[in-house]
């Protein structure tokens, strides 16, 4: 407790204007904006992945497996800032056993459990079918045992189960894109549906997280793609890459359209609450939201991205400029989540104040573990890549 | 005062485990013969005791006019209620307003008002008027917080007051988010959302909330609010009513007599 409160009355200082007594605590940190952010990955790298299956894009090919695998790797760890973020973790299954169905966070464990067991583990599953019976019938050791155990001892590769297995992962796409929908847009329902905090409270905000949801997760498979086939000393196939800055840029356009749009909504009803988020807007969120998030995360990926497609560049040049894009846009999106979950709570709702946020190293709540929990993920990435080698020649014939 | 609480505190639970137990062990050997009813009616007195929650809906009123700032109210309901002294949570709290002339109102609560204001002279003398607000949770009968909770542990009890049941918070603090008069706490040292809860302990006993008993100008009302005949009702007839942020439509039962617009 006594540290709490050396920790408040550090704040105090950092006041301005009236802010009920109850607000100098900020609740939600920066494990909570980590939770969006990462969520935001799984439903952009499925929804990616979908785009092969459904719209049947033969360029995106390459990297089909790959963002597969890293909306897995990066589902394992969604739930664990939420976890670590509570006042008693130990009692979180409470939300599973008697959840209140009024509530958006209770519907979380529903929503997640669903989509990682009807829709992830089975497309990865019957994707995988084929070739892990025959990695297992060639392999030997504890690697033949794994595979086996994935492929749940299932022998069958005839033509018809096979022809089963891709009627199935049709199938799944089709729930599964949805799904994807349902995940990241619940998440941002769990922020606009807080009719207390005028930041939050909007309609659009489901469509605003799913589209920056699509966005960021593109870029991060564009990422992996780009530094994981030189590393296995295999050429960057343009075609894809092409493809897949193509499709982050249209999406980008839609991404950025509606947070214009909510911008000039707001603005132009000009409500209650207009003074002091202008006042958050020029002041503490300034270089957050204007200059990373709208300038560094958008727009210069925008352009760069434009100029490529009206100008001829040369394939290593757009290499670069792609990676640039692809990274300057992943720190856009996690400050665009930054944004609006601290954002939302710098502000008081008596409308008369703004507090600040300070954030910690040490502790469950500060940057140390917050940086664990972004390098998780790609640790279970490089595990997942070794057991299910996503690449196209691995693929048994 | 503590030692006749936490003794009262222990009979209540005597009482009520053994009411449970004789309850149990007849619904156990006379299934059929207790219609969901009378279940329903042996339950309430199961739990209650003599005090029905059905029969009441409580409220409580605000006299702008009445408070002087003491904070004797926001004092009260921290020895009451074992609230952390640290001046960053409250149940209850005074708010001052100043409004000018020509330049914006100044709101303040020091340390939630808990020793009262510093008289501020006014020098550039455009002062219009000054008052003070006491706020704490408006105990919604349409309440956000409610709503929000993943596990259902806040509720609206039957007589209209909102509850934690800190056993089963697991301190996600979202109920804190939804509350729009930043009425609640999470607590220091158990981790779990608080709020005022009308001195529940209390007002079950017959008794008021701490914060109206420590009232030196009676500012604070409180009462049934249906039923014509209740002080509070009495008070809602004489004044002009306001309620804290109506747009949202949270349905307070804390009402102020004639509140400043710029109240919020």
């Amino acid at each position: 407790m006594e540290e709490i409160v050396i920790h408040l009355s550090s704040i105090v200082k950092e006041v301005t204007g009236y802010i009920y007594p109850n607000e100098i605590e900020l609740h939600w940190g920066l494990l909570v904006v980590i939770y969006p952010y990462i969520t935001g990955l799984v439903a952009g790298a499925f929804i990616l992945a979908s785009l092969v299956k459904i719209f049947n894009v033969k360029e995106l090919q390459p990297t089909y497996r790959i963002s597969m695998l890293t909306a897995l790797a990066f589902l394992f760890v969604a739930p664990l800032p939420l976890l670590a973020h509570l006042g008693h973790p130990e009692k979180s299954f409470e939300i599973f056993l008697t959840p209140n169905s009024s509530s958006a966070m209770a519907m979380f464990g529903f929503v997640y459990a669903w989509y990682l067991m009807a829709v992830l583990l089975l497309e990865i599953w019957f994707d995988y079918r084929k070739d892990l019976i025959i990695w297992a019938s060639k392999e030997k050791g504890i690697r033949k045992w794994i595979h086996k155990i994935i492929s749940v001892f299932s022998k069958d590769i005839s033509e018809s189960a096979l022809k089963f297995d891709k009627k199935s992962i049709k199938v799944v796409t089709i729930i599964g894109i949805p799904s994807a929908f349902l995940l990241h847009g619940y998440v941002g329902f769990i922020f606009g549906s807080i009719k207390a905090n005028p930041w939050w409270s909007s309609v659009l905000m489901p469509i605003v997280f799913l589209f920056s949801a699509i966005v960021s997760g593109i870029a991060l498979v564009l990422l992996i793609y780009m530094v994981i086939t030189p590393l296995r000393k295999k050429e960057i196939d343009m075609k894809c890459l092409d493809k897949l800055a193509s499709y982050l840029f249209y999406v980008m356009i839609i991404d950025f359209s509606l947070e214009i749009l909510d911008f000039i909504h707001r603005s132009y009803e000009a409500e209650e609450s207009i003074k002091i988020i202008a006042e958050l807007v020029s002041g503490k969120l300034f270089v957050s939201l204007i200059v990373i998030q709208l300038l560094i995360g958008i727009i210069i990926p925008l352009g760069s991205i434009a100029a490529i497609k009206f100008f001829k560049i040369p394939a290593e040049l757009r290499k670069s400029m792609y990676f640039v894009a692809a990274l300057l846009v992943q720190v856009g999106i996690f400050t665009t989540r930054w944004n609006v979950v601290v954002g939302g709570q710098l502000f008081s709702k008596s409308f008369r104040g703004l507090t600040a946020y300070k954030m910690t190293f040490f502790g469950l709540e500060g940057l140390l573990v917050s940086i664990g929990l972004l390098l998780l993920p790609l640790l279970f990435l490089y595990l997942l890549f070794k057991i299910l080698p996503p690449w196209e020649e691995s693929r048994a014939t | 005062m503590k030692e006749l609480k936490t003794n009262t505190e222990n009979n209540i639970q005597r009482r009520k485990f053994i009411r449970n137990i004789l309850f149990s062990a007849t619904a156990l050997f006379f299934p059929k013969f207790i219609g969901a009813e009378s279940v329903g009616k042996i339950k309430d007195w199961v739990l209650f005791g003599d005090y029905n929650a059905k029969d009441h809906l409580w409220g409580m009123g605000i006299n702008i006019d009445k408070c002087i700032g003491c904070g004797r109210c926001v004092n009260a309901c921290k020895v009451e209620n074992n609230v952390p002294k640290v001046p960053y949570y409250f149940r209850t709290w005074v708010e001052r307003y100043r409004i000018f002339k020509e330049k914006e109102t100044i709101v303040d609560s020091p340390n939630g008002a808990i020793n009262g204001f510093k008289p501020q002279p006014e020098s550039d003398g455009n002062l219009i008027r000054s008052f003070f607000v006491p706020k704490l949770c408006n105990q919604c009968d349409n309440p956000p917080c409610v709503q929000v909770c993943p596990v259902g542990a806040t509720f609206r009890t039957e007589d209209g007051v909102v509850l934690v049941d800190k056993e089963y918070c697991i301190g996600c603090r979202y109920c804190i988010q939804g509350c729009p008069y930043g009425a609640r706490y999470l607590d220091p040292k158990t981790l779990t959302a608080e709020k005022c809860t009308f001195c529940y302990h209390r007002i079950v006993e017959g008794l008021s909330p701490a914060c109206v008993e420590a009232c030196p100008t009676q500012a604070r009302i409180f009462g049934e609010v249906k039923k014509k005949a209740s002080p509070l009702m009495r008070f809602m007839r004489k004044h002009a009513i306001g309620v804290l942020k109506p747009s949202l439509n949270t349905e307070p039962k804390v009402f102020y007599a004639n509140m400043d617009m710029e109240v919020r």
